[in-house]
């Protein structure tokens, strides 16, 4: 069970995994880092040596691989990681982009940027203090943003003397919670950051685990299925009419597709409008092709000519979304200034940009516990909360249990721009007891 | 008619894309995403690998239209001849519009001066921002990698800058999803940063499999270079060498282009693509660490260039 860590073969077939890590201040998270980086030889000798310098500078004793990740300058004064940081590294196998989350104050905003394009999520606890509530919380986050994968990765081993018993507590306890939460995925790794076990090499100290070391299963981690698999949607980014003499009636609609798979002669339906086509043609960035998938860019002509343009959805006329102005959904507060009853706000879904209002916030979580506090007025930053927006036109907008690009949205403040929070359409646990409230209808499904 | 594009050899995973189609669709979503939200957009185009990978995505992203932006360079005055000859020919192929805001222009007005070191880089800052103020361009392109420097590591892929083109990385608007926030108040603008994502070696497996040509200084060639603060500088009337600086011939290339007082060459015989990605992928030292003198004034010099307005 050894990884490939030879930098570099052909990469060109390779595929790309995006992850995320998540872990409080004193997790060893980013010794974690730091050793994925090192071992995996993705730090370079220049960085190495500039590492070296600023920690023989301040007199500390070996190099402190947090330099590594904290790239400005309140950062290194303070010590802390202030924000999100994108890494890069390789193996033979596959190409990977680290969003280093800080696991300060503001972690659940910026677990939530992480997280909303990560295929998986690295989630580190002490082995000496177990499950505490910042795990659960990192649990949650996860679960809300539907990482299709969770490693939990059991740090410190050795200062529990590597015993089998600690981590397989741990894990149960945290198995359990996660997959209550909804988390499909969840793989339990025993590790030392600072040792090096089962990081990226196997551990001499853990003859009891068998399975694999964090990179391998980085490596081997399925992604991008849960795209394919879900319902065609292809919003349209801009409409491309060159009107020159080589190509005077061309008119293509260019777009990344969110989910799913689209073909030539496939009958679409155009959201909002409701107007029905073929696909008379897909192009695949200069070559035509008769079949693209998640999450390909691409420009799709259709057989007739009908008005089209940016925010428009094409979907199968088969499997299209049903369209809506009345939005209910979980959303993470990203903003400092507060959302409140009755906002006037922007709403943005995929390409589409329209005026809203916060007609009610029917309750807040407590992320610690789980539990709702009905009716808290406004979300304030790192809120997460239900709302429920009255938007001026239709949205085709999908359940975002069912698709993490068709199913999100931002709420953005029309008067200064900022981003105020993160949407995700449709039910979540966060909902869940809200409808325990309304015990009146029976049977409902989510 | 054809056929998958690309489709992915190794795993049996039917829909599977390979990290470089995965990193292409990416960035051409985003400059889809600039055509489709902004007024007046730019690239910034100078000739290097990055900013020639850019503008091959633009020109796939909107095919078989024109690409619907107009381009920028911010001329050093200490640019490689090779590299603006290469600059001025693309511009003509595709039949594009550049402007170019010039360094020597300003120091010639007395509006900036030279540096004792002799660097143009950081006088760059002055004649792109007021460039962007002066054409109201309203979202500006950037080849900036987040793999280059720490401090790039935290920049966002739509960035946002104030009317005096400063960035305040504490006040970062989070990204989420694909779903990128240009709103933008009059005089503001948004930085663009397409290939955020893609590392040096993409960079070049990219330019390889599409088969982009480069300027020649990119391949190993004979130069006369000189030493100066562990680099190799290439000798010529910008300022090199001194009379305690000794030029001598050496068999070199680049990694990166730029201004010819900060951009060191290293010592290669990498002639072809495949030599040039071979190299790369064993080098143990980062591009700008192998090549920029500028990065290296001090810890943070990257980021309070880019706090100002650099790119």
């Amino acid at each position: 069970m050894t990884s490939t860590t030879e930098p570099f073969a052909d990469l060109s077939a390779t595929t790309l995994l995006r992850f995320a890590t998540a872990g409080s201040v004193d997790d060893g998270k980013s010794t974690l880092v730091g050793r994925l980086l090192h071992d995996s030889k993705s730090v370079l000798t220049d960085q190495m040596e500039a590492v070296e310098a600023v920690s023989a500078q301040r007199g500390q004793d070996a190099p402190d691989l947090a330099l590594l990740t904290d790239g400005l300058r309140a950062e290194r004064e303070q010590g802390i990681t202030i924000d999100v940081a994108y890494r890069y590294f390789a193996t033979a196998r596959r190409r990977f982009i680290l969003a280093d989350t800080p696991g300060h104050v503001q972690y659940t905003r910026n677990m939530v940027t992480g997280a909303s394009t990560a295929d998986l999520a690295v989630v580190l606890v002490d082995a000496r203090n177990g499950v505490i509530e910042q795990t659960r919380r990192h649990a949650a986050v996860a679960a809300l943003l539907r990482v299709p994968h969770v490693v939990l990765a059991v740090n410190k081993m050795d200062l529990v003397g590597y015993q089998e018993s600690v981590f397989a507590a741990i894990a149960e306890e945290f198995t359990a919670y996660a997959s209550d939460l909804g988390v499909p995925e969840i793989t339990a790794i025993p590790i030392s950051a600072l040792a090096g076990d089962n990081v990226v090499d196997p551990s001499a100290n853990m003859d009891w685990y068998g399975g694999p070391t964090v990179l391998e299963h980085l490596e081997t981690v399925p992604v991008s299925h849960d795209l394919t698999a879900c319902p065609a949607r292809f919003p349209v980014q801009y409409v491309i009419r060159p009107q020159t003499a080589e190509h005077p009636d061309y008119r293509g609609y260019a777009g990344q597709i969110a989910s799913g798979v689209l073909r030539v002669g496939e009958a679409v339906t155009v959201l909002p409008s409701g107007r029905t086509s073929v696909i008379e043609g897909i192009e695949s960035l200069g070559k035509s092709v008769d079949i693209a998938w998640a999450p390909q860019s691409v420009t799709v002509r259709l057989k007739d000519d009908i008005d089209i343009s940016r925010g428009d959805l094409i979907a199968p006329s088969a499997s299209a979304p049903a369209t809506t102005q009345d939005v209910e959904a979980t959303v993470c507060h990203v903003a400092d200034q507060p959302l409140a009853v009755g906002a006037r706000v922007l709403i943005k879904h995929t390409t589409r940009t329209v005026k809203a209002i916060v007609k009610e916030i029917p309750s807040r979580l407590t992320l610690d516990d789980l539990s709702q506090h009905p009716n808290p007025g406004q979300l304030v930053a790192n809120d997460i909360g239900r709302v429920v927006v009255r938007t001026a036109e239709p949205l085709a907008l999908d359940a975002y249990a069912d698709s993490r690009r068709t199913g999100s949205f931002l709420l953005i403040d029309p008067a200064d721009g900022t981003t105020l929070a993160a949407g995700m359409a449709g039910e979540s646990f966060a909902s869940q007891a809200e409808t325990t409230v309304q015990a009146d209808e029976e049977g409902w499904d989510f | 008619m054809t056929t998958v594009a690309h489709l992915h050899e190794e795993t049996d995973a039917p829909y599977a894309l390979s990290h470089l189609d995965a990193l292409e669709s990416e960035a051409v979503h985003i400059f889809r995403e600039v055509a489709g939200e902004f007024e007046k957009p730019v690239v910034l185009f100078s000739g290097g690998k990055d900013s020639i990978v850019m503008l091959h995505l633009a020109l796939k992203a909107f095919a078989p239209a024109p690409v619907p932006f107009t381009l920028l360079h911010v001329d050093t005055g200490h640019n490689f001849p090779e590299v603006l000859e290469y600059r001025d020919r693309t511009v003509e192929k595709h039949g594009l519009r550049l402007h170019v805001a010039s360094v020597q222009e300003y120091i010639d007005a007395g509006k900036l001066r030279e540096r004792p070191d002799g660097t143009r880089n950081p006088l760059q800052t002055l004649p792109l921002t007021e460039a962007i103020q002066r054409l109201k361009f309203d979202a500006v392109f950037g080849g900036g990698r987040r793999d280059e420097e720490k401090a790039r590591a935290k920049e966002r892929v739509f960035s946002l800058r104030d009317e005096f083109s400063q960035w305040d990385p504490r006040r970062q608007r989070p990204e989420l999803w694909q779903l990128y926030n240009g709103r933008h108040a009059p005089g503001e603008h948004v930085r663009v940063f397409p290939l955020s994502n893609w590392t040096e070696l993409d960079v070049w497996q990219y330019i390889a499999r599409e088969g982009i040509e480069l300027p020649e200084i990119y391949f190993a060639h004979e130069r006369e270079v000189f030493q100066r603060g562990g680099m190799w500088l290439t000798a010529g009337e910008w300022g090199g060498p001194k009379e305690d600086e000794t030029p001598e011939t050496r068999l070199i290339r680049y990694r990166t282009v730029g201004d010819m007082s900060c951009t060191g060459a290293v010592d290669s015989d990498a002639a072809t693509l495949d030599a040039v990605i071979a190299e790369i992928a064993v080098s143990r030292l980062t591009e700008r660490g192998a090549t920029r003198a500028d990065d290296k004034m001090s810890e943070a010099a990257m980021e309070d260039r880019k706090r100002e307005g650099y790119f």
